[in-house]
This record gives structure tokens, C-alpha cells and sequence, in this order.
């Protein structure tokens, strides 16, 4: 285990930490602001003894993750928001036929080709639902290089362990960026067992099939129960989030990703001017953390909850929803590919306190 | 402490380059850093920027909206750039590439002929080094030392002979500042 710390692009950082934690084949398409990605697989794949494929479109991509992971294979692919909803029937198919897989989305600012700085407008995309039908994915949103770099341990270990796709939902910034990291988790995950892979009978007579279609309804109904069994234990075991400064603020603001550490700057700011500010960061944005940011909401001291993102108000649902009225809940984000500065979040924070003292 | 600097100039003057290695050496010296690249349409359009943040804090944004610090290897960048720079920041400007050079009144303003004094070195290339090196010894951020360290480990094999002229090209830019 080498904690020594290193500088590592955000991309690059990512693909790595795949390959450490026992990804055995990546299939991609490029686009900015997540280049990096295939470029680094297309190098170090091969070196690891993985399979790198540069498919021919995005939605080649993702099926080739199904064929992959039809067979047992640990599979992933990324792109970046026009590209992740070329990917969502493939999506939904993994969802469909209870497939392992890692979807990283770098996102850049939309809608439509939109630019390519960083977005988190594909919240709603992400965490509502993964693609057609009653599904959902688990979805963790990283705020900094080093904790993308963990999470791809935990993005493959979960998708083994619920038979489900993981997205890492993260953006241009954390792409492109460099920043220090250490490995801390070096070691490939254990080998799982796919008794269902379609593998070959391997001698138990029994045919492998993995599929999405169930043409009786009844039988897609209970597929679909058994879903939504699977997704109640992951929405009590696998919530995760980090709250700072949470203990007795006046206003606490919510933000995952880039948003939230740029808004811990702010916090900063504005408890040096006296604000008894706090941040709320969900780590998996799906199942959303709303207990635990009900709980802290529900303090005598918090007089506002301030939604942080950039988009028009995507994870502001969440918070409403974990609130329920019960706060003020006002909402300051920055769209199209701008980033928001911590003065403005401050400032936001400022005017959201004033309103609710008038 | 927290240094917040940007760094700008067009496709080719190794100011992406420039931006890594301090942060690198901001990593070595044990502090907090960042580095994000300019990977817009403007970078398509032949200009580079990047913002390097170097802290004892833990680093929120990472994204320089207001640099202490400002090094302008062109004219289009210090007009773009130095309304921004906060009142006593710093600005290095390659006064080669910029005619008429001139800094706000209420900056410290040095200029480093970078691009002529790479030419006596018989290197162009060596151009943002020259200005690394005039940074260093304008803030005392980092020590000089630090980077020549790390010349040794970056140039290496064939290109060994590349870590004393880099070297000069550090105390070139930084003989700069000393007399100005």
C-alpha cells in the first residue's frame, strides 16, 4: 500500500483506479471532458491484462458492457452527458436483466450538445431513472479526485453485490483537473461468483440466460417486485454523505460534487463573517441521504436549507422532499457549463438568511 | 496561506506545463494544490490558460476567480486578466510578447523579457521556465531548490543535459526580480 501522495488528472486518476480495482474491460467512445478515460484505458488496459475496445458509438459501447458482463466479466464504460443518454437503453437493459456495471459521467453543460465545461444537469437523468422503465441505479457523486479514486472500488463492489448498474457522477472539473492523491485501496476486489453468467454450462446442464424480455407480465411484475426489494435494502444500507459544520448552523447548504467543495469555501467565508454556516454533501445521490439531512434541518438553530448546484434546481427536489416544508428551502445554481465562485454561494446565503429574518 | 494563481498566454508556451510543475513542487513542499486547465473553445482557439491554487487550507474551489497571483505571457491575457488580480496581487508579464507593457498602479507588477532571454540561452522553449523562476523569487512561494530537484527527476537519460539549462533559465528569471 503506497500512501505516498502523487498528482494525478482527474481522468486518468479514474481509469487507474478502475484497472486497481479489478476492472477486466472498458468500452468507450470519446467526448470531452472525459477524453482522458478511453485514452489512459487504450494505454494501461492492455498492460493489465484487460480488454479495451473504442466502439463505434456510445450505444455500442454500453451493449458491449452487457455482453461483458453477461459473461462475468467486471466491465465499464464513460462519456459525458450527450453520450450517457446515447447509453440509457443500454441502461436500462443491465437494470433489466440484473447486470453488474460501471457508467462513469463526467457531465458538461447542456441540454443537447450544450458545451463542454462542467454541468451537473444530468441529476434528474441519473438518479429518477436510468433509463426506461421502473429501474434505478446506484449513483455516487464524488467531490475530489481522491474520492473518485476510492469510489471505483466501491462502484464495482456494489454493482457485484446488488446486481446492479453504478453510475460515478461527476464533471468536467473533477476530469480535468489535478490534484494530489494517494492510493490508499491497491488491492483488486475479490473475485465474485456469477453462478448466472453466461459462461458456458460448465458442466451443470443448466442453461445460462440472460435477459430483459419476460414477455408474461406477471413474471416481469415479480422481476420488478424483486427490484424494488433490492432497492429498499440498498436505500438502508448504502446511503452516504458528509456533513460539516452541520451542528447547530444557522443555514446549511446542500451541494454534491464540484459545487460542494467550491461551497466549502464559502462555508468558510462565511463563518469568518460571523454566518453560522454549514454543507451538506450527499456522497450517493442516489438512494438520497434525506434522513440524515432531515435530521440536521430540523435543528431550532437552521433557518434556511440553500441548494447549491449547477443546473436549475435538481437535487433542490431531494431536498425539498427530505424537508418537507418544514424549512425555508431556497435554491442558487449556475447552468450551462458556468461554475459558480464561493462569493456567490456566500452571497446567496447571506440573502436566504435575510429573507427568512424579514 | 493560500496562493491563488493564474496563468495564461497562447498554445505553446508551455504555460499549461508551467502551471504543473509549480504545482507539482507545491505537492513536494507538502502543501495543499490544485491545477485546472483551460479545455474550452478558447483553448481551440490558440490561447491556454490554467489556475493553480497552492494552500496550507484544504482547497474548496479550484477555480481562480480572483488571482493573488498573475503571470501573462501575452498582451490578450494581461488585458483579460489583470482587471482581475486583487488589489497587492502580483503580475509577471513576458514583456516580450506585449507591447508597451504596463501594470495596474495598485499590483506589484515585474517584467520578464522572457522570450529574448530564452534566445540568448539558445533555448525558446525555456521561455516559461525563465518566468517560473521570476515567480519563485517575486513570492518566495516555493523554493527555488524544490524545482531544481525536480528538473533532475523530470529530465533524465538523452535528456539530461536539459536540467542545467533549465536550471539557468530558473535564475535567469529570477535575476529579474532581484533588480527590479
Amino acid at each position: 500500500m503506497s500512501m505516498q501522495k502523487e498528482l494525478w488528472k482527474g481522468n486518468e486518476a479514474i481509469a487507474e483506479a478502475a484497472i486497481r480495482a479489478g476492472c477486466q474491460a472498458y468500452f468507450g467512445y470519446p467526448i470531452t471532458p472525459q477524453n482522458e478515460i478511453p485514452e489512459y484505458m487504450s494505454r494501461r488496459m492492455p498492460q493489465a491484462g484487460g480488454v479495451f475496445v473504442q466502439a463505434e458509438s456510445e450505444i455500442a459501447a454500453i451493449n458491449m458492457v452487457y455482453g461483458a458482463s453477461a459473461v462475468g466479466v467486471r466491465a465499464m464504460t464513460s462519456s459525458s452527458s450527450p453520450g450517457i443518454s446515447l447509453k440509457q437503453e443500454g441502461i436500462s437493459y443491465l437494470v433489466g436483466a440484473n447486470l453488474p456495471a460501471v457508467i462513469v459521467n463526467m457531465m458538461r453543460g447542456g441540454p443537447g450538445l450544450g458545451t463542454i465545461q462542467p454541468g451537473q444537469a444530468d441529476y434528474f437523468q441519473a438518479t429518477r431513472s436510468p433509463g426506461h422503465g421502473d429501474g434505478h441505479m446506484i449513483v455516487l457523486a464524488p467531490a475530489s479526485i481522491q474520492e473518485a479514486v476510492d469510489l471505483m472500488w466501491d462502484a464495482f463492489a456494489l454493482a457485484d453485490q446488488y446486481l446492479t448498474p453504478v453510475m460515478v457522477l461527476a464533471d468536467g472539473m473533477i476530469g480535468q483537473m489535478m490534484e494530489p492523491i494517494s492510493w490508499k485501496r491497491d488491492q483488486p476486489l475479490p473475485e465474485v461468483d456469477k453462478p448466472w453468467a453466461a459462461d458456458g454450462r460448465d458442466g451443470d446442464g443448466k442453461t445460462h440466460f440472460v435477459t430483459s424480455l419476460r414477455l408474461k407480465s406477471a413474471d416481469n411484475e415479480r422481476f420488478v417486485q424483486d427490484l424494488a426489494q433490492r432497492y429498499r435494502q440498498i436505500q438502508e444500507n448504502e446511503v452516504r454523505y458528509e456533513a460539516t459544520d452541520c451542528e447547530n448552523a444557522e443555514i446549511i447548504i446542500a451541494a454534491f460534487g464540484t459545487t460542494a467543495r467550491i461551497a466549502s469555501t464559502a462555508v468558510r467565508q462565511l463563518r469568518a463573517d460571523g454566518v453560522k454556516a454549514g454543507l451538506f454533501r450527499p456522497i450517493t445521490v442516489w438512494p438520497y441521504p434525506d434522513q440524515a439531512l432531515r435530521q440536521l434541518v430540523l435543528q431550532d438553530s437552521v433557518k434556511a436549507v440553500l441548494t447549491v448546484e449547477m443546473n436549475l434546481g435538481q437535487m433542490h427536489e431531494d431536498v425539498r422532499l427530505a424537508v418537507r416544508g418544514d424549512k425555508p428551502t431556497p435554491f442558487y445554481g449556475r447552468t450551462g457549463g458556468m461554475v459558480p465562485e464561493p462569493r456567490d454561494i456566500a452571497r446567496a446565503a447571506q440573502e436566504a438568511l435575510q429573507e427568512v429574518s424579514e | 496561506m493560500t496562493r491563488e494563481v493564474l496563468i495564461a498566454g497562447f498554445g505553446g508556451q508551455g504555460v499549461l506545463a508551467m502551471g504543473r510543475t509549480l504545482t507539482e513542487a507545491g505537492l513536494k513542499e507538502g502543501y495543499n494544490v490544485t491545477w485546472v486547465p483551460s479545455y474550452g473553445p478558447e483553448m481551440r482557439g490558440g490561447t491556454a490558460n490554467c489556475s493553480v491554487v497552492i494552500s496550507t487550507e484544504p482547497i474548496g474551489s479550484p477555480v481562480v476567480a480572483q488571482p493573488t497571483e498573475l503571470i501573462a505571457m501575452n498582451g490578450p491575457s494581461l488585458a483579460r486578466f489583470e482587471p482581475l488580480v486583487d488589489a497587492g496581487g502580483l503580475v509577471l508579464v513576458n514583456s516580450s510578447q506585449v507591447e508597451n507593457p504596463a501594470c495596474r498602479a495598485d499590483v506589484r507588477c515585474y517584467l520578464v523579457p522572457c522570450m529574448e532571454e530564452a534566445g540568448k540561452l539558445g533555448n525558446f522553449k525555456v521561455a516559461n521556465m525563465i518566468m517560473l523562476g521570476a515567480y519563485i523569487q517575486a513570492t518566495n512561494a516555493l523554493k527555488l531548490d524544490t524545482l531544481k530537484e525536480m528538473l533532475a527527476t523530470v529530465f533524465t537519460g538523452p535528456k539530461a543535459h536539459l536540467v542545467a539549462l533549465n536550471i539557468k533559465a530558473l535564475e535567469v528569471g529570477a535575476s529579474y526580480v532581484k533588480e527590479g
